[in-house]
């Protein structure tokens, strides 16, 4: 293959809500070494089906095997690569960040410009609820990250593709 | 009817027409086997389950059918995944029937439990765990489809023991509804006429067939096909038999061992037709220096196949016979408008310069009067005594590829061996499995001395079931492939290769109930083959050959297909 550059892409898996599915998914990207960087799975509608959202990252030749071996695994229904239409992500975030008397009305503010919510509070430090895309979390991290962040949770990422105008 | 699990098991093979299992009883299966004998099902008892799952690929790769194996939980199931292996690398279509623990002990690691759906997930192309006897005619139903459907495969269903002894009524569903899988099996028509352009155009075209020929009876088409515009075909080695051996216009198998012509013409082509064939390492050596100056058009039914070792020009997706079907359709139109002018002309110095190669590097060996037994002299006798009658399965390695060189098959599902997976022990349980799918038939196992001891067990199973299978050892004394590759880039040190201290192999053979014979000079070679032919039962032939007898041409692992080493 001639193109080797890396691009990051966003698949949305339609898949049977069965036992051993995301296995299955998993299993074919780990045993082709193939990349996941982050997931999520949830019932949709239909309760017979569930979707997986994922984020993996390849070559173009990569990143179509990738989606034609999702198509080949039995309990797949549907496989839609986002990356190149419209779509709406949204990924969250607990943040437990360090908050000394001299710092905690800094972290409040921070919280309140990104639009967070502050979700536990203690003498000493304060965890946030943050919403929002890749890049929004990037930047509320980053914000945080010199007062101290003592510990962070991310959910996979969701995303919906936008509907059409 | 209310009938049990068991039966209603044994009653869906039976409607899926199925006449034979390969099986070995165990705890958890007592209740299929008890209900058995009632049935026509014919039970074959191997000695391991390894075994089992090679015979029913070699009967399903002989007959054309789906193979059934039948193994308890545990270590029977563990047993398969070998066998398993090797039918998904080489798109076998296999339903794989393993008993389990009951439904309330799974995971509480009872006795002889394994997790054995977790285990073949990569290996198959799907599986079951049937937790409850409503789903189990519908899971067997899909398991066959699935098998024998788009790219075959092996499908295993887990039966825990509950299910097989609880009750209900029997309904076989009439369909499949199975809302994820629905394989293409039509060529799209621009692509076909795409195709067509091509083949008409291009001067230095060859056909490179696999598997996928012999899968979906596309031989016919492909023969046609050649003929009609004059291309040159090299065919994988799953695919020896989709195309006649002793045709003009057939170079031998292309590949690591391939011949001289058919790696020298791949390399020049401008048009390479690769129909079945998912070029494999073994196949395209260096993947930038294959074919370099080639436009590709590759078809097959597998989507992932295409695309993802090489780039591809005309990708058709769909089965080889049909795709093939249709583009000799659109060559029939172009002949009928007269653009189909004197193809052999075009191609007339394409053939000369492969006429050349093939001339100037055939393959090749010297059997010396009163030297060592060459093995490649005793597949030739082989050859020479069964041309077009007989069905011939390997072992794994040197034994395997003097096979592909030197019989020179004519007919599709005649050659059987463990090509994707490289199996040892595979040989003699597939000449069983291939000799219960044609028991008229004379069925030879070219065996080398390593490979045979993984699963010689297994003369038990023929003799027991008066399966009168031919094992032709090259007895070298050594893993003759890994000692070649110690010879060739390893500076000769034969790091535990050498294998002397195997069996006599005819006093084996005898001890099973099976006859043995045993050739040490040239002269012999040709009597024993000639004894064994005439005997209708098991019989082993030992042939003791040249211990360093080294397999060419050979084109070094990573290296470019261009670069044989030639001797």
């Amino acid at each position: 293959m001639t193109e080797n550059q890396i691009e990051r892409r966003t698949i949305s898996v339609l898949v049977d809500n069965e036992p051993g599915v995301l296995s299955r998914v998993t299993g074919l990207f780990s045993g082709r070494g193939f990349n996941i960087e982050n997931l999520s799975v949830g019932e949709t509608l239909d309760p017979s089906i569930s979707r997986i959202t994922l984020v993996t990252s390849g070559s173009p030749a990569i990143i179509e095997q990738i989606i034609k071996q999702l198509r080949k695994l039995v309990n797949v229904i549907k496989v839609v690569d986002l990356t190149h239409t419209e779509f709406v992500e949204r990924e969250m975030l607990l943040v437990k960040v360090k908050a000394e008397a001299g710092a905690r009305a800094e972290v409040l503010r921070i919280a309140d410009i990104f639009r967070c919510k502050v979700v536990d509070v203690s003498p000493r430090s304060f965890s946030i609820e943050v919403t929002g895309a890749e890049g929004k979390i990037k930047a509320v991290l980053d914000l945080l990250g010199p007062i101290g962040i003592e510990e962070i949770v991310r959910t996979g990422k969701v995303a919906m593709a936008r509907s059409k105008k | 009817m209310e009938m049990t699990g068991a039966q209603i098991l044994l009653e869906s093979l039976r409607r899926e027409d199925v006449e034979v299992i390969f099986g070995y009883p165990g705890a958890v299966l007592i209740d299929i086997y008890d209900e058995l004998p009632k049935t026509p099902l014919r039970h074959i008892l191997v000695r391991h389950e390894q075994a089992a799952v090679h015979a029913a690929d070699a009967y399903a790769r002989a007959s054309g059918k789906v193979g059934v194996v039948l193994v308890t939980s545990g270590p029977g199931a563990t047993n398969t995944v070998t066998g398993i292996a090797s039918a998904f690398m080489d798109s076998v279509p296999l339903v794989v029937l393993t008993g389990q623990v009951p439904t309330a002990v799974i995971g509480n690691d009872a006795f002889q439990e394994v997790d054995i759906v977790g285990i073949t997930r990569p290996c198959t192309k799907h599986n079951y765990l049937v937790k409850d006897i409503e789903r189990l005619t519908t899971v067997l139903k899909e398991a066959f489809h699935l098998a024998a459907t788009g790219r075959p495969g092996p499908v295993l269903v887990d039966l825990p023991k509950d299910v097989l002894t609880s009750r209900t009524e029997f309904h076989y569903p009439r369909k499949v509804n199975l809302r994820s899988y629905r394989p293409n099996t039509e060529a799209h028509v621009g692509q076909v006429r795409k195709a067509v352009d091509r083949l008409l155009k291009f001067r230095r075209p060859v056909i490179y067939a696999g598997g996928g020929v012999i899968h979906s009876g596309a031989h016919r088409e492909v023969k046609v096909l050649a003929e009609k515009l004059s291309i040159p075909v090299t065919t994988t080695l799953m695919g020896l038999g989709g195309f006649p051996g002793d045709h003009p216009l057939w170079l031998g198998m292309l590949g690591m061992h391939g011949t001289y012509q058919a790696n020298m013409a791949v390399a020049a082509c401008d048009l390479l037709v690769a129909i079945g064939a998912r070029f494999d390492d073994r196949v395209t050596g260096k993947v930038d220096a294959f074919c370099p100056d080639a436009e590709i058009i590759h078809i097959d039914i597998d989507p992932t196949s295409i695309k993802k070792n090489v780039s591809v020009d005309v990708p058709i997706v769909a089965d080889c016979r049909n795709a093939l079907i249709k583009i000799l359709a659109v060559i029939e139109e172009a002949e009928q408008e007269g653009r189909l002018a004197d193809p052999s002309g075009l191609r007339q110095k394409w053939l000369e310069r492969i006429e050349t190669w093939r001339q100037t590097h055939p393959l090749r060996y010297e059997q010396a009067q009163e030297g060592p037994i060459k093995p490649q002299y005793v597949v030739e006798e082989i050859y020479r005594l069964t041309k077009d009658k007989a069905i011939i399965t390997t072992e794994v390695g040197q034994n395997q590829m003097w096979a592909a060189q030197y019989y020179h098959f004519t007919q599709p599902r005649t050659f059987i061996t463990s090509g994707g997976l490289g199996a040892m022990g595979f040989g003699l349980p597939a000449a069983i499995g291939a000799q219960v799918a044609h028991p008229k038939k004379t069925v030879i196992d070219i065996a080398g001395d390593g490979s045979i001891q993984m699963n010689i067990q297994e003369l038990a199973t023929a003799v027991e079931n008066n399966l009168p299978v031919k094992v032709a050892i090259l007895n070298n004394r050594f893993l003759g492939m890994v000692r070649q590759w110690q010879q060739l880039f390893y500076d000769k040190r034969y790091s535990c290769t050498s294998m002397t201290g195997a069996p006599d192999f005819v006093k084996l053979a005898e001890a099973y109930g099976a006859v043995g014979l045993r050739a040490e000079k040239p002269s012999e070679v040709t009597p024993v083959l000639e004894k064994a032919l005439a005997i209708d039962r098991p019989v082993v032939m030992d042939f003791l050959v040249d211990r360093e007898e080294c397999v060419y041409p050979m084109v070094p692992a990573g290296a470019s297909m261009t670069q044989m080493l030639l001797a």
